[in-house]
This record gives structure tokens, C-alpha cells and sequence, in this order.
């Protein structure tokens, strides 16, 4: 069969990897609203995943996927305990904007 | 010689002091009083059984409780060494301790702090037989600040009063510049002998040749002199004992006339086979002495104050006992010591008594008549006074005789100095007696009403010590001296504890001194009895007088020339350094403070902020590390 990398080559997935990185930062630095900035955090978490499981094969060492599985296990957790978080902030301030959130300010 | 027993005499004071500072004021004042005096009663009454025993042959004996100090060669024992002199030291530091403790328990019955004085007055008799049996020098040295400190304590025991209070410091500097002197004689004789026990000291001097040079002894024998001047108050360190009579009357007694202050004359007698090897210091302490006693005898011509005319006639006899020492008689002076410790404790108790009657009047001019309200006082303190001024057969008169004696034989122009001097005592003395005691009460109606004789706790020590006053002299008597043949196996130089022949000169010389004395009491009672004189102000004296009121402006000088002094460079200090020390300091603190505010402010709470910084941030962490490398 023939390898994946010899029909897109590495240094595309690269590209796309940091691509997905550069636009989960913007999204973070860029948006307000608190679910957005979530997904823009998955983004960049993604971009890792996609470069690990890319170097995997490089490399032709599934040490990198192994490393995708648990990454992905444990932004679902983190997912899980950060909507939930949201969820409740909403139910204090009524919103999910960030820059509402200045009650711990010194 | 019984160590268990002496081990229980020096500890017994300790106990009462540790009484009677924890559990003082719940024993209440009777209690207190009892402990305090019986612990010292018992120690007199151990340490006359091993005075008796060591007539009776017993040994001298070295009693160490374990080494102190052990650096390479030098070895420093925390042991006591019991032996004639500090046995007779002991004995009558209890003896007249004993008596002290007595009285004060009627004439500090009303004060408020009862129990605190009693516990003074006991650690200051346990430091002072710490003082005198300890067997090194830094034995003595314990004894020597403790006493010191309890001087201070007891000086200042009024403490409401500054007046007292600064009093109470005086006293404490001026004998810190004494001890520096001690402890530098200290370290010179380490240096020398490899040893400061004073047994071994004098051993490696007869034994040994060390070829030690006269010079650096002489360092060392000055330095404990001047440890001595100003622990005995003498020139120029005097200054502090007449303001420590700030303190109350039985300590006045106690420490500043009968005991303490004759720690400079014990501590000399203890190191006698140094001195002895020092001709030069002992000159300068002969010369010392005799001016000493003739200052501090004309100071006390002018005084009012009843316990000033006191003081500085305690400055003048210790000033004889000095001249005494300088012309390596110990003996002689240890004798006066004893006589002295007799007939001014009992002048300064007497002295307490009028006080007591008048309700704390201490000035001269206003009483006067005394002698009908109280006849016990008064004839204890003139026989007291007699005793001073050398009226045979009293005490006083054997032991000031020989002083002078010995300086005639030594050095004529001290011994016209020293002769002078005693008659000026018993000028001085005899003007005090009738002042207080002759004449019309110059008092208020009131004190007048008031005038009674003091109770029986007051008059019995009284009563003792006069009758010590006059049969002390007995111990001494020219001719056949017990207290010389006693004092023999601790004073290395033997050559003068023989006494002296009686020859015609002698006598001649006596005769001068009993004329004199009897003269100086013949101006006195002209002037005070027959022209009923009374001294005026002291801004109104004339000429000369005004001299002697100021005391030669010795305390002036000394302000002038080291109090302002170290004043104004202490204030040059706290104005000029300090401020700039101190601006520095906050200064910087100033800075950080000013910069932290500012560096609060980028905390504003917006989040969006922080992530941007973040970003930056973690950019920058990748930049250094991947790109610019």
C-alpha cells in the first residue's frame, strides 16, 4: 500500500497544523464570548493532535497516537468541567461574556 | 575548714533573695523580714563557727565546684577559696549585714515595695561573699558586677524619682570605667601566669623565675587600681558615691560605707604579692589616697545634706585605707576597714533614725536639739562620731593611728596630708552631731510634735555597732597585734605585719593626733554650740566655701569634658546619620511601594488583556528558545 506521506507530504500538514493553531489564537484573543473561545481552545488542541498523529507516521511510531488518544480523553473532560463552569457562571451574571467576569479583580 | 557548711552560707542569701522575689508579696512583710534576716544571721553565725574553727588550726581550703573555663592551657575552676581574709571579709559583711537587715525591717516598714528591697538587700550580701571567697579573679568578678548591680537596684529603689534614678546610673557607668581597669589587669596577669587563681599565682611568684618585667605587672596592678578607684570611690571616680545616697539609709550603710565599697581595699589586700612587686603603682596609689581623703574631707566640711556629710566622709576614710595600701601596709588598712565598717555603719543607721523622726528631712539646718527626744540615737553616734575623729580608746582611734603611723615612717608630706585630713574629720563630724543633736529644733511645729525615739528594731543595731565601735580597736592594739598575726599567712610581704616598736616618736605622734582631732572638735563647738551658727544657703557662701559647696566642680568638669561631649557627638549623630541612614531606607521603600502601585494597575481584571499578554508571552519564550538560537 502506499504511504499516505508520499502522496501529501509532511510539510502540508504542518501548514494546516499551524493554520488551525494561528486561528484558534485569534479566535481566543479576538472573540468575547466564552463557548467561542472554548472551541477556539479545541481548535488549537486539534492543530497538536493532527501534527502528533502526522509525526507518527513520519516517523512510523504510534507513541504519537497513543498520545492523541489520551489528549482527546482528556479535552473531553475538560470540556465537560468547562461547560459546565459556563453553565453555571450563566446562571450567576445571566452571560457568558468575559469581560464581565471582573468580581476577582484585586 | 567545713565546705558543706560555707557552701550553705553562701547559698543561704541566694534562697532568700529567690523568696522573696517569687513569693514576696503573698508572705507579707513579717514573713519577708524574718526570712531575709535569718538567712543572713545564719550564715554569720556558719561563718563564725569556721572563723573559731580555723583559729583553732584548721586549714585553709580550696573548694572547687567544677571547671568553669577551659581554653588550651588555661584552666578557670568556679571554685571558692576560704581563708583569713575572706573569712574575716565574711564575717563582718554578715555580721554588719545581719544588723542592717534587722534595722530595715522597722525603717522600710511603710514602703510599698517591702519585699523587693529585702530581696535586694539579700542578693547583694550573696554577691558580695561571692566577691570575696570566689578564687580566681573571675570569681571575684562575678561578686564584683553583682554587688554592682544591686547597688544600682538599690540606689535607684525610689524610682519614681529621676533625680534617683540617674543617681543609680551614675553609679553603674562610672564603675563600668572601673571594671574596665579590673578586667584588663585580668587578662595581663592570664597573659603573665597562664592562671588567675590567686593560690597559684602566688605560687608560681615564689617558686618560679619568670623574669617578667616590672613594666607589665605594673599594667596589670594599675589596671586592677583603677578597677578599685572606682568600685571604693576614689579620685577621680568618686563622684558616684555621694549621689547614691539617693537610695535608702540601711543601704547606705550596707553597701556604701561598710562593705562594698571596700571591695577596691579587699581585692588589693588579695593580690598584695603583686602590688608589692610594683613599687611605682603603689606610690601612685599612696598619693591617690591621701589627696582622695583630704578633697573629699574638706568637700564634707560645707555638706547639709546629714547623709552627704556622710558620704564623702566615707570617700575620705576609704581614701586612707588606700594611702595605707600604697605603703604596703594591708594590714593597717584591712584593720580601718573593719573599724570603719563599725562606726559608719552605725553613723549612717543613726543618720537613718533622725531622718526617720523628722518624716525624711535630710538637711542639717533644719534640726537641731535632738539629743533630749532621742537619747539612744545620740549617744550611739557620738560615741560613732568620737570613734571617727580618733579619740582614744575607741576603734577608730588605733586604726587611723596607724595609718598614720605607717605614712610617717613612708612619706612625710603624705602623712601631713593624711593628718589634716583627720582633723578635718573631726571638724566635720562633730559639726553634724551638733547640728543635728544641739541646740534649739530649727525644724516645723509639726516635725516637732513628731519627734520620738526609734523603735527597738532601729536602736538595738545601733546599739551593737557602737559598742563595736569602741572595743573593735582590741583586735589590733600596737604592740600585740591578733589581727596581724591573724592576717600573716595571706599577706606575702611580712616585713610591716609585724607591729611597729613603741618608741618615743610614737608617741609624740599619737599625742599630735589625739590634739588634733581634739582641736578640730574644739572649732566645731565654738562655732556651732557657743556662736550657735547655722550655715546659709548654698548660693549665699562666700569665696572659697563656694568651692568646696560645688565639690572643685569635678561633676562640672566631668560634664564639660565627657558628658557634652558624647551628647553632642550622640546628636550630631541622630541628626546627621540617622537621617541619612534612614532616609535610604525609606527611601527604597519608597520605590518598590511606588512601583508595585503601578504595576497593580496592569491587574484590571480583564481577561481579554491577560490572554493577549499571555500570547505574547509564550511567543516570545518560543521565539528565544527555537528561532533566535
Amino acid at each position: 500500500m502506499e504511504h499516505v506521506l508520499q502522496i501529501i507530504g509532511i510539510e502540508q500538514y504542518i501548514y494546516l497544523s499551524i493554520l488551525l493553531f494561528c486561528i484558534g489564537v485569534f479566535g481566543i484573543l479576538y472573540r468575547r464570548n466564552a463557548i467561542v473561545m472554548f472551541m477556539s481552545i479545541e481548535i488549537m488542541l486539534n492543530a497538536a493532535n493532527l501534527l502528533l498523529v502526522a509525526f507518527s507516521n513520519y516517523h512510523e511510531d504510534a507513541n504519537g497516537q497513543v498520545f492523541v488518544f489520551f489528549t482527546m480523553a482528556v479535552a473531553a473532560a475538560e470540556v465537560a468541567i468547562g461547560l459546565a463552569i459556563l453553565v453555571s457562571i450563566y446562571r450567576n451574571i445571566g452571560s457568558i461574556d468575559i469581560d464581565k467576569l471582573k468580581n476577582l479583580k484585586g | 575548714m567545713d565546705t558543706t557548711l560555707l557552701t550553705i552560707a553562701l547559698l543561704l542569701p541566694l534562697a532568700g533573695f529567690l523568696i522573696n522575689t517569687f513569693f514576696g508579696k503573698s508572705l507579707g512583710k513579717t514573713v519577708v523580714g524574718i526570712v531575709s534576716s535569718s538567712t543572713i544571721a545564719i550564715a554569720f553565725i556558719i561563718t563564725a563557727i569556721q572563723f573559731v574553727a580555723l583559729q583553732n588550726g584548721a586549714e585553709p581550703t580550696k573548694h572547687v565546684w567544677f571547671d568553669w573555663i577551659r581554653i588550651m592551657d588555661y584552666t578557670i575552676d568556679f571554685g571558692f577559696y576560704y581563708d583569713q581574709l575572706s573569712i574575716l571579709w565574711l564575717l563582718f559583711v554578715t555580721g554588719i549585714g545581719t544588723l542592717i537587715h534587722i534595722y530595715s525591717t522597722s525603717y522600710m516598714h511603710d514602703d510599698d515595695n517591702f519585699h523587693k528591697f529585702f530581696s535586694y538587700l539579700n542578693l547583694f550580701v550573696f554577691f558580695m561573699m561571692v566577691l570575696v571567697t570566689g578564687s580566681n579573679l573571675l570569681m571575684m568578678f562575678i561578686g564584683w558586677e553583682g554587688v554592682g548591680l544591686c547597688s544600682y537596684l538599690l540606689i535607684g529603689f525610689w524610682y519614681q524619682n529621676q533625680d534617683y534614678n540617674d543617681a543609680a546610673k551614675k553609679a553603674f557607668i562610672m564603675n563600668r570605667v572601673g571594671d574596665l581597669g579590673f578586667l584588663i589587669g585580668t587578662f595581663v596577669l592570664l597573659h603573665i601566669f597562664g592562671t588567675i587563681d590567686f593560690v597559684e599565682i602566688r605560687n608560681v611568684l615564689e617558686f618560679e623565675n619568670l623574669g617578667t618585667s616590672v613594666a607589665i605587672l605594673s599594667v596589670a596592678t594599675l589596671g586592677l587600681f583603677i578597677g578599685a578607684t572606682g568600685k571604693s570611690a576614689q579620685l577621680p571616680l568618686f563622684t558616684w558615691l555621694p549621689d547614691a545616697m539617693a537610695g535608702p539609709t540601711p543601704v547606705s550603710a550596707l553597701i556604701h560605707a561598710a562593705t562594698m565599697v571596700t571591695a577596691g581595699i579587699f581585692l588589693i589586700t588579695r593580690m598584695n604579692f603583686i602590688f608589692d612587686l610594683t613599687p611605682n603603682v603603689q606610690f601612685l596609689i599612696a598619693v591617690v589616697g591621701a589627696l582622695t581623703a583630704l578633697v573629699a574631707a574638706s568637700i564634707a566640711l560645707v555638706q547639709n545634706d546629714i547623709k552627704k556629710v556622710l558620704a564623702f566622709s566615707t570617700v575620705s576614710q576609704l581614701g586612707l585605707m588606700f594611702m595605707a595600701l600604697g605603703f604596703g601596709a594591708y594590714e593597717v588598712a584591712v584593720f580601718h576597714v573593719i573599724t570603719h565598717a563599725f562606726f559608719k555603719a552605725c553613723l549612717f543607721l543613726g543618720s537613718g533614725s533622725v531622718i526617720h523622726a523628722i518624716g525624711g528631712e535630710q538637711d542639717m539646718r533644719h534640726m537641731g536639739g535632738l539629743k533630749n527626744t532621742m537619747k539612744i540615737t545620740y549617744i550611739t553616734f557620738l560615741v560613732s562620731s568620737l570613734a571617727i575623729s580618733g579619740i582614744p580608746p575607741l576603734s577608730g582611734f588605733f586604726s587611723k593611728d596607724e595609718i598614720l603611723l605607717t605614712a610617717f615612717h613612708e612619706n612625710k608630706i603624705l602623712w601631713i596630708a593624711g593628718s589634716f585630713a583627720s582633723i578635718l574629720t573631726a571638724f566635720y563630724m562633730f559639726r553634724l552631731v551638733f547640728l543635728t543633736f544641739f541646740n534649739k529644733f530649727r525644724g516645723t511645729k509639726e516635725q516637732e510634735d513628731h519627734l520620738h525615739e526609734s523603735p527597738a528594731a532601729i536602736t538595738f543595731p545601733l546599739i551593737v555597732l557602737a559598742i563595736l565601735a569602741v572595743v573593735g580597736g582590741l583586735i589590733s592594739i600596737p604592740g600585740s597585734s591578733w589581727l596581724n598575726e591573724y592576717l600573716a599567712p595571706v599577706i606575702s610581704n611580712n616585713a610591716l605585719a609585724h607591729p611597729h616598736e613603741l618608741g618615743t616618736t610614737e608617741y609624740i605622734l599619737m599625742g599630735v593626733a589625739v590634739v588634733g582631732a581634739l582641736i578640730g572638735i574644739g572649732i566645731a563647738y565654738a562655732k556651732y554650740i557657743k556662736n550657735k551658727h547655722v550655715p546659709v544657703n548654698d548660693n549665699n557662701v562666700p569665696g572659697l566655701q563656694k568651692l568646696l559647696v560645688e565639690k572643685y566642680y569635678i561633676d562640672d568638669i566631668y560634664q564639660f569634658l565627657i558628658v557634652q561631649p558624647l551628647n553632642y557627638l550622640g546628636g550630631f549623630f541622630k541628626r546627621n546619620i540617622e537621617a541619612l541612614i534612614g532616609g535610604l531606607i525609606s527611601g527604597l521603600g519608597f520605590v518598590a511601594g511606588e512601583l508595585s502601585y503601578q504595576a497593580k494597575k496592569s491587574q484590571n481584571g480583564n481577561i481579554g488583556l491577560y490572554l493577549f499578554v499571555f500570547v505574547i508571552g509564550v511567543s516570545a519564550i518560543m521565539y528565544y528558545l527555537f528561532i533566535a538560537n
